[in-house]
């Protein structure tokens, strides 16, 4: 028979010792002390594009597709782009074939439906190319409205999928001012350009920004005075996409025309 | 290799290369059912709640009705999924900035107080049943398992006192009176998901909310207008030439002129809220053309344009209009009655149609267009189930199921003493 003096002493003393290891694992968390430690953190990414060097070649796109593994016939892409031609009498034609994937092999503009426009080089008053891609928010409407949280912002501002929590709601790609959203075709789930982070994250450039033969594509760590690309961003008169959302977009352009959307 | 969406999209000038009718028919079928869920449940709190006496008759019908679409409403999200068996996790794991998140809470709020306002309505009956059961002493195994059925559903309160009753019809009172603004959350929220979407030129209004749930009353009414038609027709048929006498005559008159009572009071408000949601949805068309920000340009072109037979045809005229016409006119039929609400729920099936798809008509550059073409004939699950047939199969269910609730559940008591209301 155990006296009650004896059961309370024993039950105290299991109860802390419960508890100890418990608190143990807490203090040693590694991602806590992380955070707690570094409460900024050190990597914010950013891209910056400058559309006067983009010839609408399409190798970033080529390159997107077979480093994150979208099937390339497929007609969904991570990123894109898109020729804006600026007539004299005051029309605008826009077009991105299969994402510019093979490039823009045609001086003709399509307008979908197996119809194409041809339009004479001396109509012309102005014409270019602007890449596309997740502009990583710092508020992204994707995360904000996955009701499961099976997509999510890194600590380093890149907004993530999760393809074994993903429910395939298509939420994401309705809030998705930019249109960066898909679904994959082969896992059938929310797909987007994510910067390729497995390889930011290993200290490569992302695959886009390695193909690209004129440098019109770069990254930056914005958090990073000393980068070279942040300084352009910081010291170079750039624009970001369609700002009236309140996303506040991470991808800066150099040479923004308002006919871009 | 085929996109999900890539099958009944057409492409028209410039459109981004991601962007497909992602939200295809399901999530048309979805607002207009929970709609329907809501809509019939007001109808049955106007009884409840302020003692409507003359809507008696379809109070107790059109709650077991909103009970038999409570499940439908799930439907046509399960059917959109691309990973349907993933679906629980809303429940699950929500995370809670996002609008659909608040579903499992919102539903199953609503689903308990549904289920236990049918529980306090029928408790008698369940009582009355078990007990005339238990007295069967020769009864078969059939009756046998419907009389522990109905015990079940006693929930062991076999207490059918005058005083027992009075507190029934009171916490029927308190739940159809909770229940009205849950029901007004569950498809006002339904209105949010999209009203909330920024990236939406269409969607994008605060008043969003608001039409849904208008809309949602006007299709619930006249969906339980037109059940309660169809069931007392065929009670009427059953009425008719198999029995004799100038008594089953009687009957059928007495049939008659009941339901033509209670048609004609429940088209007053139908019509009441058709007005209030016209009135929004007008109200929100001439704000978007007055203060015509820049998205105006595209969404005028659809409107006006692309949509125009879509919305001001179908939706205003023969959905809304026509119908509005057929009730005004003096001495209403069931007749007139039962097209006025078959019309009024393609009206808002319509204005379903015109948001969703609608506001998935244009491209995010606002310089090209989106068609979408509803699959009819199916040649994959894919094409079925966000297809017509899985439409069909969505509209259907609620009805089969009501068939099998109200066998439980008698919608129509021919004595009106005989349930605490």
């Amino acid at each position: 028979m155990i006296s009650r003096r004896d059961f309370l002493k024993n039950a105290a003393t299991g109860l802390v010792g419960l508890t100890l290891p418990l608190a143990a694992v807490e203090i040693v968390s590694p991602l806590k002390l992380f955070a707690a430690k570094s409460e900024k953190a050190p990597v914010r990414w950013a891209f910056l594009l400058n559309t006067y060097k983009c010839v609408g070649c399409g190798f970033c796109v080529k390159a997107c597709k077979t480093e994150n593994e979208i099937p390339y016939d497929a007609n969904v892409t991570r990123t894109w782009v898109e020729r804006y031609v600026r007539r004299k009498d005051g029309r605008v034609f826009a077009d991105t074939p299969k994402g510019a994937r093979d490039g823009f092999i045609s001086g003709m503009i399509d307008l979908g439906e197996g119809k194409y426009q041809e339009i004479n080089n001396e109509d012309i008053d102005k014409a270019f190319f602007v890449p596309k891609l997740c502009n990583q928010c710092e508020n992204p409407p994707c995360v904000q409205v996955c009701p499961v949280g099976a997509t999510y912002q890194t600590k380093e501002g890149v907004v993530l999928v999760d393809r074994s929590w993903c429910i395939g709601c298509g939420y994401c790609i309705m809030a998705c001012p930019y249109g960066v959203r898909f679904f994959h075709p082969v896992y059938h789930v929310a797909e987007k350009c994510n910067f390729c982070y497995h390889r930011i994250n290993q200290g490569l450039k992302p695959a886009c920004v390695d193909a690209c033969p004129f440098g019109a594509r770069m990254i930056a760590n914005i958090k990073d005075a000393n980068d070279p690309v942040t300084k352009i961003i910081m010291t170079e008169r750039v624009s970001v996409l369609k700002s009236e959302y309140g996303t506040k977009p991470q991808a800066y352009y150099i040479g923004m025309d308002e006919e871009v959307r | 290799m085929t996109v999900h969406g890539e099958l009944w999209t057409i492409k028209e000038l410039f459109v981004l290369p991601n962007e497909y009718i992602y939200w295809s028919i399901q999530i048309v079928m979805y607002p207009f059912m929970t709609g329907l869920v809501a809509g019939a449940f007001v109808l049955s709190s106007l009884y409840h709640v302020f003692g409507i006496k003359q809507l008696q008759n379809m109070a107790r019908f059109s709650l077991v009705f909103s009970f038999a679409l409570l499940p439908v409403a799930m439907m046509p999200l399960m059917l959109h999924l691309q990973q349907p068996q993933r679906g629980i996790e809303v429940l699950m794991t929500p995370h809670f900035t996002s609008a659909i998140a608040a579903f499992g809470i919102v539903f199953s709020t609503y689903g308990a107080i549904v289920a236990s306002e049918l529980w306090f309505v029928y408790r008698k009956h369940f009582v009355d049943t078990a007990l005339s059961l238990r007295k069967k002493t020769d009864g078969s195994l059939l009756d046998k398992i419907k009389h522990l059925f109905f015990s079940a559903l006693t929930l062991g309160a076999h207490d059918v006192s005058e005083a027992a009753l009075h507190r029934d019809e009171k916490a029927v009172k308190i739940l159809a009176g909770i229940g009205i603004p849950v029901a007004c959350f569950l498809h006002g929220y339904a209105g949010f998901i999209f009203g909330s979407v920024k990236a939406n030129a269409l969607w994008m209004t605060p008043l969003m909310p608001v039409i849904f749930i208008m809309s949602a009353v006007v299709s619930g009414i006249a969906l339980c207008m037109l059940t309660y038609i169809v069931v007392m027709e065929i009670k009427k048929l059953r009425a008719g030439p198999q029995e004799v006498g100038s008594l089953h005559l009687a009957a059928r008159e007495v049939i008659k002129g009941l339901e033509l009572n209670e048609i004609r009071i429940t088209a007053r408000y139908l019509l009441f809220f058709l007005i209030f949601a016209i009135s929004l949805e007008l109200l929100d068309l001439i704000f978007r053309g007055y203060t015509a920000v820049k998205t105006w340009d595209i969404l005028r072109s659809v409107i006006y344009g692309k949509d125009f037979a879509d919305i001001f045809i179908l939706q205003y005229g023969v959905g809304n209009l026509l119908p509005f016409i057929l009730f005004l006119l003096p001495r209403l039929t069931v007749r007139r009655a039962a097209v006025g609400v078959i019309l009024v729920l393609f009206g808002v099936f319509m204005m379903r149609w015109n948001v969703v798809i609608g506001g998935q008509s244009f491209s995010l550059t606002f310089a090209g267009y989106m068609q979408y073409h509803l699959p009819i004939i199916p040649h994959n699950w894919e094409t079925f189930k966000e297809g017509l047939g899985g439409a069909l199969l969505v509209a259907a269910t609620p009805f089969i199921l009501f068939g099998i609730f109200s066998k439980v559940l008698p919608v129509f008591n021919r004595n009106p003493e005989e349930y605490p209301e």
